[in-house]
């Protein structure tokens, strides 16, 4: 077996170095009843590397990958282009396999790009801290609300009917527990504003929303506000930070956000990245990792893991959140796509976004019976069509086309999402695409 | 036993001359490296993008009014900083790499290049699942070998990583504790346990209660089961324990712990230690995660990704969270909302967005594959004969608190260092300069100044006889006072000790711009 070093006559040496009769003496302790043998395993045995290639190069290829057709889809994952050196870099050994930096001696190069990864998020989201990263944007949102609970010693969560469903699912699963999540309903112009009360622990919206429509957080935040409630603002696609107002400077105390779009992959869901920023007096309820400047012996500047006496290893029980992992290695892609980008870049791909999407929308509202949802967006928008979006979306697929996610997807039980298709584009998005995608949804609607 | 209250040293001492200066700065192959923010310029690009004009119309009035401060570098340039900050990180691929419980085994190249196939890493979550049979099929195949492995009938496949998959088999937990309505608040955690298990029964809305540790590394299992009873709703215990030792009593336990109708959660972390040879679900497990970065060697790249999946026993399969995976008319298929899935499934919600770690599930997977069910098994063997012969070996000179044999960890405390003045840290510390990253210490809390030592079936014979020499020859020094080469190490790092007092008393968790004033100075 190619990986494991040990011979036969290394494993009988090591035996008798020990004073082992056999390897099954070692594992004595282990009740005899729940001893099993290999036969006991309906599993293949060990294959060579060309073999399991060609396995996996099988199920690969029974998957119709994003590159090969024109791609529309988006809602809260994101099909950017990943400049060559990203995954290069992310692949040295150093950063590869390498562990949490606990020794910080001999991991410099990991506390140093983590601390670079948490300058840049605060100064995205606009905010004052950042966090190391979290596991991605629905469980750094479901983090957000739980720190806006222990801050404000309130139970309530106001949910948007803009949040993407799946990550009110996940806020719900754990901020059910000890509190109460309420969600805006769906499409009745309702202002979120009248749900906040005295007991609201936060107020959540994303923004763009889920549909792809940007929002005034200003209002929300002072409603809030005045009431003692925090807002948690949302961003799935960090992009739009690039030619949208921050969520710091329209009033959030809190920003949890998706930053798979910069440096990584699709990859079917996972791992993505979950980004966490807020205001510094907060920092002590913070959740995850958190990378300081210190100096060492010497005097030279250096970095640590810092104010770990929030976390599960020291504080147990009284942990403010029990995350032991983050995002190491995305956020590691994320740094360096961001600071490959620079400001110019940044900004100048978030205009080609826009554009991009702003032409689309263009050529597909000129379809008989299309609609547009969405007034304002970044690169991302809802259209209503005359029929089912999600049979829609099928007969495009069977036309080689991935033509979007049907709202009816993320909002089963909502009769208005029915007909409602969302649709993302990006500077990956050809007008070659554009034209077929047309074409194609004007063929599925006549 | 009672719990270490000596805590590791967290500042850096007294200063320290700088050994060897040169003019740069630089030495040799260590290079400093300023911060991207003090390399970056304004108007400069690593990445070529033609300017686009947009105009406001569609931006709701709100768009950005104020530059975001990022720097501007050139591709050389960055691809520079970066080699340059990997070259201060240790690696497994440079070296042997003993933390205890973490499992720092060999990442095959083979595993990146499978996961970044177009038709696994260019997939959409949400694209047509009609368009996306591959990628199920994969979940479905991965789903079976831990089932397999695990002797447990099911498996929840989104936790994120280990914490979360203790999260989901908690919450799983309490959901079937719900449905019998009954009322259980309270989770028993032995001392022993990593910090996540207390931490994450709180968060999942439990009261933790600490069962001792006996002086023989084992959980006391007679305190355990008097303190069972119709308000418990689990224990949370690590097999193979943190000590490195197979808990004997573990079906006893698991029978005492469902009469009285709680439910056994276990920390499966040390499951590289026997996959392949012992199944959980024939020890009375009811849930138990699976770290995919440990076990099944997904890249701990720095700190994460991890990889959660969580197997769960006949009584908690029905609560496992959305989606589920089915196969039904030759399809395999994703159901992603309550009202799709079948009466007998209850579902206690979502775990995170989408369907968890697939660039994790492929290389896992292509772990498995390629060691078959013989490599695993002989993996565990490998990785328990490693930590044996490790412990066998230094017994004499470090001191071992628990008897042997132990299963992929050899625990060791700090009574070898007695009145030397030089703790586990300063041990620790001398190991860099010696070459090998530290061991894990001051963890499990049972044991005082303890240092953890998990060599994994990675290394070779060669490899673990010099790390024993090593081992043994530090320990000597350290006996025989050689205080120098401890109380200041490492020396030979790109970094001394560093000040993790001060960073923690006045937190700097960013770059800012320096006002005029400093800049001057």
């Amino acid at each position: 077996m190619r990986y494991l070093p040990l011979t036969q006559n290394d494993r009988r040496a090591m035996l008798a170095a020990i004073g082992a009769p056999d390897i099954d003496s070692l594992f004595r302790d282990v009740p005899k009843e729940a001893v099993v043998g290999r036969s006991d395993f309906d599993l293949a045995d060990h294959s060579g590397e060309l073999e399991v290639e060609r396995i996996l190069s099988r199920l690969a290829g029974r998957n119709v990958a994003a590159g090969t057709v024109p791609f529309f889809c988006g809602a809260g994952a994101y099909r950017h282009h990943i400049p060559a050196a990203v995954d290069h870099l992310i692949q040295r050994s150093e950063f590869l396999t390498s562990y949490t930096p606990y020794q910080p001696e001999i991991a410099q190069g990991t506390l140093q790009y983590l601390y670079e990864f948490q300058t840049q998020v605060a100064l995205l989201t606009g905010m004052e801290v950042a966090n190391a990263s979290l596991y991605d944007g629905s469980t750094a949102t479901s983090e957000a609300v739980l720190m806006a609970q222990r801050l404000t010693h309130r139970p309530k969560a106001v949910l948007s009917a803009g949040l993407h469903p799946h990550y009110s699912e996940t806020v719900e699963t754990l901020a059910s527990l000890a509190g109460v999540v309420t969600r805006e309903a769906l499409g009745r112009d309702e202002d979120i504003t009248h749900l906040i009360d005295r007991e609201t622990a936060c107020v959540v919206v994303q923004n763009p929303d889920v549909f792809g429509l940007i929002r005034d957080l200003r209002p929300i935040a002072d409603a809030a506000h005045a009431k003692g409630a925090l807002l948690v603002a949302v961003v799935t696609e960090i992009v739009s930070l690039g030619l949208l107002e921050s969520p710091g400077a329209m009033g959030a105390d809190i920003v949890a956000a998706e930053g798979q779009s910069l440096g990584n992959g699709l990859n079917f869901g996972g791992p993505y990245v979950g980004l966490f920023a807020t205001r510094e007096r907060f920092v002590r309820q913070m959740p995850g990792r958190l990378v300081g400047e210190t100096v060492d012996a010497e005097g030279r500047r250096g970095f640590v893991l810092t104010l770990s006496t929030r976390e599960q290893h020291i504080r147990r029980e009284k942990a403010t959140s029990n995350i032991c992992t983050n995002s190491g290695l995305c956020c590691l892609a994320f740094t360096i796509h961001l600071a490959l980008l620079g400001e110019q870049g940044f900004a100048r791909l978030a205009c080609a976004n826009h554009a991009r999407a702003s032409a689309l929308v263009g050529k597909l509202t000129a379809i008989q019976g299309v609609s547009m949802v969405t007034p304002s967006f970044f690169n991302e928008f809802t259209l209503k069509l005359p029929r089912p979006a999600a049979s829609v979306v099928d007969a495009l697929a069977a036309r080689n086309i991935l033509g979007g996610v049907p709202a009816s997807r993320l909002f089963p039980n909502e009769p208005q999402a029915r007909d409602l298709l969302i649709i993302a584009a990006t500077e990956m998005t050809t007008e070659e695409d554009c034209d077929a995608f047309c074409v194609a949804l004007g063929e599925c609607l006549s | 036993m009672t719990m270490s209250t000596t805590g590791r040293p967290t500042s850096a001492g007294a200063p320290i001359a700088p050994s060897r200066p040169t003019i740069s700065g630089d030495r040799g192959l260590d290079h400093e490296e300023p911060l991207l923010f003090e390399l970056g310029r304004a108007n400069l690009s690593g990445v070529d993008i033609t300017p686009t004009q947009v105009s406001d119309e569609r931006l709701c009035g709100l768009r950005r009014s104020a530059e975001i401060g990022l720097p501007g570098l050139s591709e050389p340039e960055v691809v520079r900083h970066y080699v340059r900050l990997s070259r201060m990180n240790y690696a497994i691929d440079a070296g042997l790499y003993p933390l205890g419980s973490c499992t720092m085994k060999h990442n095959p190249r083979l595993n990146e290049k499978v996961a970044r196939l177009p038709g696994f890493a260019d997939l959409h979550p949400l694209q047509p699942q009609q368009t996306a049979q591959g990628a199920l099929a994969l979940i479905a195949e991965l789903m079976r070998w831990l089932t397999t492995l695990t002797g447990m009938p099911a498996v929840a496949m989104s936790p994120k990583a280990g914490a979360h998959g203790e999260l989901c088999g908690l919450l799983a937990i309490r959901a079937a504790v719900a449905s019998r309505g009954e009322h259980r608040p309270r989770v028993l955690v032995p001392s022993s346990a990593h910090g996540t298990n207390p931490a994450t029964a709180a968060l999942a809305g439990f009261l933790v209660d600490e069962v001792p540790a006996k002086d023989d590394g084992h959980v006391d299992a007679d305190a355990l089961e008097s303190m069972l009873g119709p308000d418990v709703a689990a224990i949370m215990l690590t097999n193979p324990n943190t000590c490195g030792l197979f808990e004997r009593r573990v079906v006893k336990i698991a029978e005492a712990v469902h009469k009285v109708g709680a439910y056994f959660y276990c920390d499966g972390a040390n499951f590289n230690a026997i996959a392949g040879r012992v199944r959980p679900g024939d020890l009375g497990i009811d849930a138990m995660h699976i770290n995919l970065h440990k076990t099944f060697s997904t890249p701990h790249g720095g700190g994460g990704p991890g990889a959660g999946p969580v197997v769960l026993s006949a009584a908690l399969a029905a609560f496992a969270p959305l989606p589920l995976l089915v196969h039904e008319g030759g399809k395999f298929r994703l159901l992603e909302h309550n009202d799709q899935v079948t009466v007998d499934a209850k579902p206690f919600g979502r775990m995170c967005a989408f369907h968890g770690q697939m660039g994790m599930f492929v290389r896992a997977l292509a772990y498995m594959l390629s060691h078959g069910g013989d490599g695993i098994r002989q993996a565990s063997e490998d990785a328990v004969l490693a930590a044996n012969y490790v412990l066998a070996s230094l017994r004499d000179t470090l001191s071992a608190p628990f008897d042997g044999p132990c299963m992929h960890e050899a625990l060791f405390d700090d009574s070898f260092l007695g009145g030397t003045g030089i703790t586990t840290l300063d041990f620790a510390k001398a190991m860099i300069d010696e070459g090998y990253h530290p061991m894990t210490m001051y963890f499990p809390l049972v044991v005082h100044g303890a240092m953890l030592i998990e060599p994994t079936e990675s290394e070779s014979k060669e490899s673990l006889d010099r790390f024993i020499y090593v081992m043994r020859t530090l320990a000597q020094e350290a006996k025989s006072g050689r205080i120098e080469r401890f109380a200041s190490a490492p020396h030979l790092a790109p970094r001394r000790r560093l000040d993790e007092t001060r960073a923690a008393r006045k937190p700097v968790l960013r770059w800012t711009p320096k006002r005029v004033s400093e800049a001057a100075e």
